[in-house]
């Protein structure tokens, strides 16, 4: 057998049923796999002994042929979910020593499947970036270097860490949650599949919130079997979650099943835009080639109102954070100033300008300002007319196709520190991937390639709204012609 | 239909140097919808409890909660939008009103802006001298309450409390249709009465469950609105009628003396018996409203709408009209309306008797006893019931309406069934012919004098009727008392 650190997710749950591999032998190598792999700051808290509880518990329930769809299968969790008992930050310093006394439903869901966590994933403060440096807790090192070089790239964000422990085979699958990108940017460059589900598919309730309207939970995994599996497990209706939907949760792994043949992919026009990279042009390309040859049919699509997307997200998101970021205020809970404060105000200004970092601050003033009385108009409710007008692209695309092909990044992962100085330069990282938040719809992000220098491209489908079945085998499809097998060179690990 | 009621009133003038003043007020009060739990969370609303033992994560804002709305004080709200005779909108939605404060722990209220679940609406007050007038209801809205911040426990420190945070309000909003502070004490009663007998609020204002703020301004009679005033802080009726009083005066002088109102918010200072700036329409808070993106817009059924509507009491004005019908004055009907024990406890009182007798047997027998004793009607020691038995005995004459006070006396103090009370203690009226007139003929022959005076003056017949009175225990008919004296003493019948 295989060093069961690199197995997917699916073949470790075969091992484990069939009982080549026992959940507790699992867990240690992958343990073991964490410890040895600190230098990639991928993870903030490691549940060690927990994760080995677990999977005693697990090998039980194996033993008498009981357990659930992900029983035994130890995964990484993004800090931005609650999870009872254990310390969770959102990446951020006004969280401090925050640990919560309830669970996220998703976190619930995993563990009601059997899974075993293994810890807690760093990520952008809040969930705010795409590179993963605006984590209080350091920077996270993308296991991916470009050919013949020792420079440290991003692993993406606000997913950073889970992308990063996915890659570098830290765990068998993470969770992670997108509100501009978080899930399929960091997938994307780091040579792993990252879907958004639809939004409502799964709840809200206990994940720390960025922008509610936007925010989804979703698994970052390294085959798309593996995320059909995940998503089956995380999704579900939850009457404490007022914006989860009543839809019933398929069987995705089944419907992986089947073929493309007949399926109409949608090229959007609007999505080749300047200044992205040749590279990136030629693989959307050799997809769209990949997917004909397996019997789909390509329609040109236009969504007019793309360019629009960057700007609404950057008001429609950062109005939100704003409110959403507000209970961070010293009184009950996370980081209060200890200077000396003469009034509730004072208590407030350091408490908040002490807890939170640059890049949070930056946008929680730009949600203010926009939402403020004489420019919500011109910019909130403009906004929301946008998002409307997007939205609507879509359902026209989606008279003409069922599932829409795009890039996923306008480029491969970067260096650590080359985009920290240029807020805009970060912004367009989400340029492919905003657009489906904003109309609420699934999107995958799937491995395609990789770039000269030898890092990893992805392309992203999107799908309409509770079609993540047909998103997923449509990746599938995308995935088999690439039979993208590469994975980073071992560089990080300690003995 | 009730009363007739009118909108040209004349209105209560007040005096000024330069001329008569209008005073012009339109109230917004928030009254506590009475629940078991609160607007968002499944937290008790019970009042009284031990600090802080009445939150749910989501009352204290913690990381990751969502609010889900109580359906019960929907219905609440739309009961009482039906109950003040207003549009019920099928569609609403919840803004987030945002502002840092200790006793606000998720940095924002939730409230309605835009589009509240109420809108227009009409509310009949009556006034002292039996008119009535039409007060213009402008909107009602749902919003959770505050927590409380307590200042007084600690040398150094200020507490919160959060058992208050969360719970629903009403917050009610009038138009300036109130002409003097008499009617906005109207208003607030019939109001009261209103949500009392829907049972959506117990319109307790000692303990906070119902709560005005008063916009008052001054024009000259008919002329075009003055700027207002809000004054924060009015907490009970008298303090209304203060508040009012003292503000008109206030903006009078102002103008009066060359100066203009500034619009502000004014706290009302009840040991002073004056009101005070709190701050100017500059210093005004920016809320930055926006709809709260984790809650759907609320979408009533018009068929849910309908059964509620169906569900209603008799309310005060309809009651009111048919104790008019049934030959009580306007005055009479709105006493005995204003609260629903005690229109309920006449209505039992009047069952198949007078219904004007059964009015003045309670205003004038039971309310003066209560009044005495400090009870309220729901305490009331004797039954209506048991009034309902007296009230029939006098009118069948088995008991003269002395006798009958001192059997309410008795009653109220010993308890037992009146009609055996009268059976057993002999207090029948008598109306025996015989035995009056053996009373008749001992009277005459211990004042013979007095048989020769009243001859001569008929109208001295009443002190023979006093003392038939006497030598029966007042128990003699008085009616047949007086037919025997004329007839034994030949009298004319006098008109």
């Amino acid at each position: 057998m295989n060093d069961p650190i690199s197995m997917t997710l699916a073949e470790a749950r075969d091992a484990l049923k069939t009982r080549k591999l026992s959940s507790t032998e699992l867990t240690a190598a992958l343990v073991r796999s964490v410890e040895q792999s600190r230098s990639l700051n991928a993870f903030v808290t490691e549940t060690p002994d927990r994760a080995m509880a677990m999977a005693a518990a697990s090998d039980g329930r194996l033993a008498k042929g009981e357990g659930g769809a992900l029983e035994g299968l130890p995964l990484a969790i993004k800090d931005l979910f609650c999870t009872k008992g254990v310390k969770t930050t959102a990446g951020s310093r006004i969280l401090g020593n925050f640990v919560p006394p309830y669970e996220s439903t998703v976190t619930q869901n995993l563990w009601s499947a059997g899974a075993v966590m293994l810890g807690k994933t760093n990520m952008d403060e809040f969930a705010m970036g795409s590179s993963n440096e605006t984590s209080a807790a350091g920077p996270v090192f993308n296991p991916w270097r470009a050919t013949n070089s020792n420079a440290n790239l991003v692993p993406g964000g606000s997913s950073g860490g889970s992308a990063a422990a996915v890659a570098g085979d830290l765990c068998l699958a993470a969770i992670g949650t997108d509100t501009g990108g978080s899930i399929r940017q960091p997938a994307a460059v780091t040579g792993t599949v990252g879907i958004k589900p639809t939004y409502g598919r799964c709840s809200r309730f206990g994940i720390v919130a960025f922008a509610s309207s936007l925010d989804q939970a979703g698994p970052m995994t390294k085959t798309v079997r593996d995320a059909a599996i995940m998503l089956g497990s995380m999704a579900s209706v939850d009457p404490r979650d007022s914006t989860s939907v009543d839809v019933p949760v398929p069987d995705y792994e089944k419907l992986l099943e089947g073929g493309i043949r007949g399926l109409r992919i949608g090229i959007p026009k609007e999505y080749r835009i300047d200044g992205v990279p040749a590279d990136i042009g030629g693989l959307w390309d050799k997809g769209a080639a990949w997917l004909k040859a397996q019997g789909a049919e390509i329609v040109e699509v236009s969504l007019p109102h793309t360019k629009y997307a960057l700007p609404t997200y950057y008001i429609v998101a950062p109005a939100e954070a704003s409110s959403n970021l507000a209970r961070y205020d010293g009184v009950r809970f996370g980081h209060r100033t200890s200077a000396s404060i003469h009034d509730i105000t004072e208590l407030y200004e350091k408490s908040r300008a002490e807890g939170f970092g640059a890049e949070v601050q930056r946008r929680i003033l730009i949600g203010t300002y926009v939402l403020s009385a004489g420019y919500y108009d011109a910019y909130y409710a403009r906004a929301q007319k946008l998002r409307t007008l997007i939205k609507r692209d879509f359902d026209k695309a989606f008279e003409r196709c069922d599932v829409l092909l795009t890039p996923a990044t306008p480029g491969p992962a970067f260096g650590v520190g080359e985009k920290t100085s240029d807020p805009v330069s970060m912004y367009l990282n989400d340029v492919f991937t905003v657009t489906v938040n904003l109309a609420g719809l699934p999107g995958l992000s799937v491995p395609a390639g990789l770039t000269e220098s030898g890092l990893p491209l992805g392309l992203q489908l999107i799908g309409k709204a509770f079609d993540e079945g047909t998103v997923l085998r449509a990746g599938l499809a995308i995935e088999q012609a690439a039979d993208f097998r590469h994975k980073p060179a071992n560089w990080w690990r300690s003995a | 239909m009730s009363a007739p009621a009118s909108k040209s009133m004349p209105s209560k003038l007040i005096k000024g140097q330069t001329g008569d003043w209008e005073v012009v007020i339109g109230l917004e009060v928030h009254a506590q919808v009475l629940s078991k739990s609160k607007l968002f969370s499944g937290a008790s609303t019970e009042f009284g409890a031990e600090p802080n033992s009445q939150v749910s994560f989501v009352d204290a804002g913690m990381p990751g909660m969502l609010p889900v709305i109580n359906e019960k004080c929907v219905e609440q709200a739309v009961r009482t939008g039906l109950g003040l005779k207003a549009k019920i909108n099928l569609s609403s939605v919840f803004d987030r009103k945002n502002y840092f404060y200790p006793d606000l722990p998720q940095g924002y209220q939730i409230s309605q802006y835009k589009n509240p679940i109420v809108g227009e609406g009409e509310v009949t007050i009556d006034l002292k001298d039996g008119e009535s007038r039409l007060v213009g209801i402008e909107r009602l809205h749902l919003e959770q309450d505050a927590g409380k911040s307590l200042h007084d426990q600690h040398p150094d420190n200020s507490y919160v409390d959060l058992n208050r945070s969360g719970i629903a309000l009403m917050e009610i909003v009038t138009k300036p249709d109130m002409r003097s502070s008499e009617e906005a004490a109207a208003f607030l009663r019939k109001l009261r009465a209103i949500v009392r007998y829907l049972g959506t609020c117990d319109g307790n204002m000692d303990e906070g469950s119902m709560r005005a703020d008063v916009n008052v301004s001054v024009r000259k009679p008919n002329g075009p609105l003055g700027t207002r005033c809000e004054i924060k802080n009015v907490n009970s009726m008298r303090f209304i009628a203060q508040a009012v009083e003292y503000e008109a005066r206030r903006q009078i002088e102002i103008i009066e003396g060359g100066g203009s109102i500034r619009q502000e918010t004014r706290l009302y200072d009840s040991r002073q018996g004056e009101t005070r700036s709190m701050r100017s329409k500059e210093e005004a808070h920016d809320y930055r409203y926006f709809p709260d993106p984790d809650l759907l817009p609320l979408e009533l059924d018009a068929a849910w709408v309908a059964e509620i509507e169906k569900s209603l009491p008799e309310l005060p004005d309809e009651k009111k009209s048919r104790f008019m019908r049934l030959g009580l004055s306007a005055y009479d009907a709105s006493v005995l309306v204003a609260e629903r024990d005690l229109a309920d406890y006449y209505e039992e009182l009047a069952k198949g008797v007078d219904a004007k007798a059964a009015a003045n047997w309670l205003n004038n027998e039971i309310l003066g006893r209560l009044n005495r004793d400090g009870l309220s009607i729901a305490q009331a020691p004797v039954g209506a019931a048991a009034n309902n038995a007296i009230v029939a005995m006098i009118s069948d004459k088995t008991i003269s309406g002395k006798i009958a006070k001192d059997l309410l006396d008795i009653v109220w103090s010993e308890g037992g069934d009146p009609r055996a009370i009268v059976e057993a203690r002999g207090l029948r009226q008598v109306t025996d012919t015989g035995a009056i007139d053996a009373a008749i003929e001992a009277v005459i022959a211990a004042n013979p004098e007095k048989v020769e005076e009243v001859k001569a003056k008929p109208k001295l017949a009443a002190w023979f009727v006093g003392q038939v009175m006497k030598q029966t225990g007042g128990k003699a008919n008085p009616a047949a008392v007086n037919a025997a004296l004329k007839l034994r003493l030949n009298l004319p019948d006098e008109g």
